[in-house]
């Protein structure tokens, strides 16, 4: 079967869209079409590219190319991460605490899968490794952005009420107990979401693409099924341990929480 | 007993003064003079300098969180974290102080929300009490009450730091307050304590 290709102009009336809504953002003052166009521009560009460097790469499968383009998607998620921060930590902290959750969390799921659901061979075969980690990575992000954004303006509210509970004697983690909770519970919102409505409100993007491109549907599903519980894996763990990095950050060494450690906003 | 040795932070200091047990010390000052910013740092609460005694055990030598349980910061304002009064108070409470303190037996069941900013700074009070903390840092315990309700605190405080008995350090804006509840006064002014006159 054959996709129905897209031609130039198909896509230039998607983009109408983006542009209106820049347009309303400028209106309303949400002061977020710069960031909306410039993402628009960088996903196209970007995705150009992935085309031609997946081309090469599913050419020359070897464990060291897998590896440094892995490596380049984690950095970039790691930069994004921080880049969505409202009050990012200081220093080497803001980007290392989310790239080293993904890491952790993401790599571990995808490489399990590769090993012992899928079983490739060889494992890092590419054609599987880069669209799966880039899944699991993509949704990790958001996860972990939402969670770190939400525990350090949640603690800023809050800062008054921390300390308050450490001046009673309490430890850092009870204190900071209520709004690390929040912060994982909202970080995992979107893949709750995610699966609930999947099949019902919506048709998942690597189902659908299987589907256009010939797939028999109940294969499509079967590993839409495996994805989405890869990405509920790394998203939620990735959050926590984000989460947790954070909210530890956020206190030294003598239990003072610590908000200079913060961007100010 | 209370010591601060050399304790410096932002402009203030180097300050040192003891506080025996069972003492009561009112620290007056005009309003960014620090005096909070003081209780804070004794609290460790903030970086400081130089070191804290409680009873000959430094500050720096025990972990912050056993410090604070016994060097515990009544903070001007007070502030909850769960919906029910009840549900900041873990080890219950004394119904013999919640009586003193004019408030009834259900205060506990109360959401935070009804309840009125004097009733709160009350309720925050006692829940620092029912800590049974060696030395209290009050910051205007009693400036969102009545006179009448400020003397049944004052009244309270008095014997629970001789009974503890614990040392006080108290910030008060009212003269009469700290003639009242102060063995002695200081006044804190261009980063020094200075004695006041009793």
């Amino acid at each position: 079967m054959n996709v129905i290709a897209l031609t130039p102009l198909d896509l230039s009336l998607a983009a109408l869209l983006v542009l209106a809504l820049a347009g309303l953002s400028h209106h309303l003052r949400l002061n977020v079409e710069r960031q909306l166009l410039l993402a628009a521009a960088r996903s196209t560009i970007q995705l150009l590219l992935i085309g031609l460097v997946l081309k090469v790469l599913f050419d020359n499968a070897n464990l060291l190319w897998v590896t440094l383009i892995a490596g380049v998607m984690l950095l970039v998620a790691g930069h994004e991460v921080n880049a969505r921060q409202k009050r990012p930590l200081l220093g080497v902290w803001g980007w290392a605490v989310g790239t080293l959750s993904m890491f952790v969390s993401s790599f571990a799921v995808t490489v399990l899968a590769l090993t012992c659901m899928i079983s490739t061979t060889p494992w890092y075969a590419p054609q599987y490794a880069i669209p799966l980690l880039g899944m699991v990575l993509g949704n990790t992000m958001n996860g972990i952005s939402i969670g770190l954004d939400r525990l350090t303006q949640d603690t800023t509210v809050k800062r008054a009420a921390i300390e308050t509970r450490l001046a009673l004697g309490q430890d850092w983690r009870q204190a900071i107990g209520d709004s690390r909770r929040e912060a994982i519970r909202v970080g995992l919102i979107p893949i709750i979401n995610a699966m609930a409505a999947a099949g019902i409100v919506s048709l998942p993007g690597m189902m659908t693409g299987q589907i256009l491109a010939g797939t028999p549907p109940v294969e499509a599903v079967k590993y839409q099924i495996l994805v989405m519980f890869l990405i509920a894996g790394g998203t939620g763990f990735g959050t926590a341990v984000a989460v947790s990095l954070a909210a530890r950050r956020l206190f030294d060494d003598r239990q003072r929480l610590r908000l200079d450690r913060l961007r100010n906003s | 007993m209370l010591r601060l040795d050399q304790l410096t932070f932002r402009h203030v200091g180097p300050l040192s003064l003891t506080i025996a047990t069972g003492e009561c010390v009112c620290v007056q000052g005009a309003s960014g003079s620090g005096k909070s910013l003081l209780l804070r740092a004794i609290a460790d609460l903030d970086p400081h300098g130089g070191e804290i005694y409680l009873d000959d055990v430094a500050c720096s030598a025990q972990s912050a969180a056993r410090w604070r349980a016994s060097v515990i910061l009544v903070m001007a304002e007070s502030q909850w974290w769960t919906e029910r009064v009840g549900g900041h108070f873990p080890n219950g409470v004394d119904p013999v102080w919640l009586d003193r303190m004019g408030l009834p037996k259900e205060a506990l069941d109360w959401t935070v929300a009804r309840c009125s900013t004097g009733e709160r700074q009350r309720l925050a009070l006692l829940r620092a009490l029912m800590c049974q903390p060696a030395a209290l840092l009050l910051d205007e315990p009693t400036g969102n009450l009545d006179e009448h309700s400020a003397q049944r605190v004052e009244e309270l405080l008095n014997d629970y730091r001789q009974h503890r008995p614990a040392a006080l350090l108290w910030i008060s804006h009212d003269e009469r307050q700290a003639a009242r509840v102060a063995d002695r006064r200081f006044l804190l002014s261009d980063g020094q304590l200075t004695a006041l006159p009793r």
